[in-house]
């Protein structure tokens, strides 16, 4: 405080009722200023608070398991039969139901959604992109168990048309229609990403004599490029994260595979069977869902790793 | 202050030569942005083959928006609207005509802006660019006109080292001339500069306006400036415009000496704008 007023008082400053009443004016703002810090630091405080709260709880329980269950053998055994008399913990089962829905699920979502993006950025006009634009924020907002039944009841049966030995319960289903959902978010961050780039940087472009898909592709992606890996990443942490899609079409048996014609089990798909099945707790069994749950962490801080290096590495470039 | 900058000094011989033949010239031409207001009024004036004209006036006079109908910039934005006419000399065309492809034309007219705006891409790639844009792929031809063309821009010998490193790590100054060896790269015939140095400290503005006074051997020049000296520094011929009008045209001595209007003269003596 007294420090701080010194700095205001202006040099040669002597009559010490003003100096006062500067100090009194300064101490309420800084109250409320001070107020307010608190408030923030409040709110950043329980997201912080809540997310370590969730570490340790996973962390805690996964000790628990993991005291049952080396994890050497987690790591590396090929079967996840938790509720056999013979249980096998082996995760890299679940882990490839959830890589090849991904997989599967980008393999849809990338290509579709940057090009909606590059048109809604660089070639609709405002009223196309003033329909466009609500309408996929639509499909985002329809709930997963509405998608999941659209995989089970209208994707499936369509692919076995083209497919005749694929099963009901299959990956490649499921991927393609949570690459649906996907679509919205990756065009929607591609788009804004590209959307900022600025318009010096596109005439630039088109005073070369460059037409507006050279100008798209040559020069607003690549000037994008940060924001689109963002999108992209974002895109895989939804995929991996995807619960009801997987649960309702992909059916729920563990099995070791990266064909998208066969049925599996995803992390997230084995976790809500366990979590609403009537295993009792504490058993090694529900305590699987624990592990399951931080190797499912595990899994999204990677990818964030990933598109935080991406992104780091493309500024560099750019 | 006008006295030493010389006006002439970029190369004018005396009164008496005959002009130079037309590179282009714009005929009563109107422009209309699409909101409907109109920024240019009937403007008739002559470009003159490897001079430099500055184009001068008040902030918003529609300098900018006259540079821009000559690579037809304005065909960008819905709605905007031109009348009137630029024929292009020799082959006597007319830029602004419906049947004449806007890509065409800015592949013959290239453009240099206000702030440096270089692509996100290595400096060779954006000497490229137009290059690249046209379909050339032939390795050694692309060699050759990038070299020929950083060196065209003065700025050769500072980057042969680095032509990989992205254009965007060069000083403000260098990524301006990056910039206009981008738009020489193409052998444009016409060059539009929109107040190339505004941006830039004056050791880089002078090295930008001596790089100007040497490209006219190559191109005809447009420069859009709000510096007098720089006007009077670089220019053969220059147009006084104000309120969407072309006031006056003239050789840039007698537009800074002797110019014919009263309006010239109280904007060059700093008695307006
Ligand atoms: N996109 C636009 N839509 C509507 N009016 C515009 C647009 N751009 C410019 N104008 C108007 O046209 C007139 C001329 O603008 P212009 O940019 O050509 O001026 P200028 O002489 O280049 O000015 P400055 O020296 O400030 O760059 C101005 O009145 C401006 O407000
Ligand atoms: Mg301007």
């Amino acid at each position: 405080m007294e420090s701080a007023s010194a700095l205001d008082a202006p040099v040669g400053a002597t009559v010490p009722t003003v100096v006062s009443e500067r100090l009194a004016r300064k101490f309420s703002r800084n109250l409320k200023e001070r107020a307010i810090e608190a408030l923030l630091f409040l709110a950043a405080f329980v997201s912080v608070f809540t997310t370590a709260g969730i570490v340790y709880i996973l962390v805690k329980e996964s000790l628990v398991f993991f005291s049952h269950v080396p994890l050497w053998q987690f790591l590396t055994d090929t079967q996840w039969t938790p509720l056999f008399a013979d249980a096998h913990y082996g995760i890299s089962v679940l882990l490839s139901g959830t890589i090849t829905s991904s997989a599967v699920a980008l393999l849809v979502a990338i290509p579709l959604g940057t090009t909606i993006a590059i048109y809604l950025s660089e070639f609709a006009s405002p009223r196309a992109r003033e329909i466009a634009k609500p309408v996929l924020e639509l499909l985002s907002g329809v709930p997963t168990i509405v998608y999941g039944y659209f995989a089970l009841l209208f994707v499936t049966p369509l692919l076995q048309k083209l497919i005749p030995s694929l099963p009901g319960f299959n990956l490649l289903s499921a991927g393609i229609v949570m690459g649906i959902m996907i679509v919205p978010y990756v065009a929607s961050i591609s788009e804004d990403a590209m959307r900022a780039v600025p318009m010096a940087l596109r005439e630039g472009s088109f005073a070369m004599g460059a037409t507006r898909l050279q100008t798209a592709l040559k020069v607003v992606v690549p000037a994008a490029v940060s924001g689109i890996a963002a999108a992209y990443i974002l895109g895989v942490s939804r995929a991996v994260g995807e619960t009801m899609i997987l649960a309702v079409a992909a059916g729920m048996q563990p099995n070791l595979t990266f064909n998208p014609l066969e049925p599996a089990a995803t992390i997230t798909a084995y976790i809500v069977q366990v979590a609403l099945g009537d295993l009792p707790h504490g058993s090694v069994g529900y305590q699987t869902i624990f592990a399951a749950g931080l190797a499912l962490l595990l899994l999204t801080l990677f990818f964030n790793l990933v598109g935080f290096w991406m992104r780091r590495r493309y500024r560099e470039a750019y | 202050m006008l006295g030493s900058a010389r006006p002439g000094a970029a190369g004018l011989t005396p009164d008496a030569s005959p002009p130079p033949p037309l590179k282009a010239e714009s005929r009563d031409l109107s422009f209309h942005y699409g909101n409907g207001f109109k920024a240019l009024n009937a403007i008739t004036m002559p470009v003159h083959e490897h001079r430099v004209t500055a184009l001068i006036g008040p902030s918003g006079c529609g300098k900018s928006t006259f540079l821009r109908c000559f690579n037809r910039m304005h065909d960008l934005y819905p709605g905007n609207r031109y009348e009137g006419a630029i024929v292009l000399h020799p082959d006597n065309t007319n830029l602004l005509a419906d049947d004449v492809d806007p890509i065409e034309v800015r592949m013959r007219v290239s453009m240099v802006f206000q702030k440096p705006n270089p692509f996100p891409k290595s400096i060779y790639e954006n000497v490229a660019y137009g290059l690249r844009v046209r379909g050339v792929t032939n390795k050694n031809h692309l060699d050759d006109k990038v070299e020929e063309s950083l060196r065209g821009a003065a700025l050769w010998d500072e980057v042969k080292q680095r032509l990989n490193e992205v254009g965007s790590n060069l000083s403000g100054g260098q990524q301006q001339r990056l910039c206009i060896a981008r738009a020489l790269a193409t052998d444009p015939e016409i060059l539009l500069f929109d107040e190339p140095t505004s941006a830039l400290d004056p050791i880089a503005t002078a090295s930008i306006e001596e790089l100007i006074s040497e490209l006219k051997k190559r191109v005809t020049i447009l420069i859009v400036t709000h510096n007098m000296q720089q006007a009077a520094r670089v220019s053969d011929y220059t147009a006084y415009m104000y309120l969407g009008e072309l006031i006056e045209f003239d050789r840039t001595d007698t537009i800074f000496f002797k110019p014919g209007r009263k309006e010239t003269e109280d904007y060059i003596t700093g008695r307006f704008g």
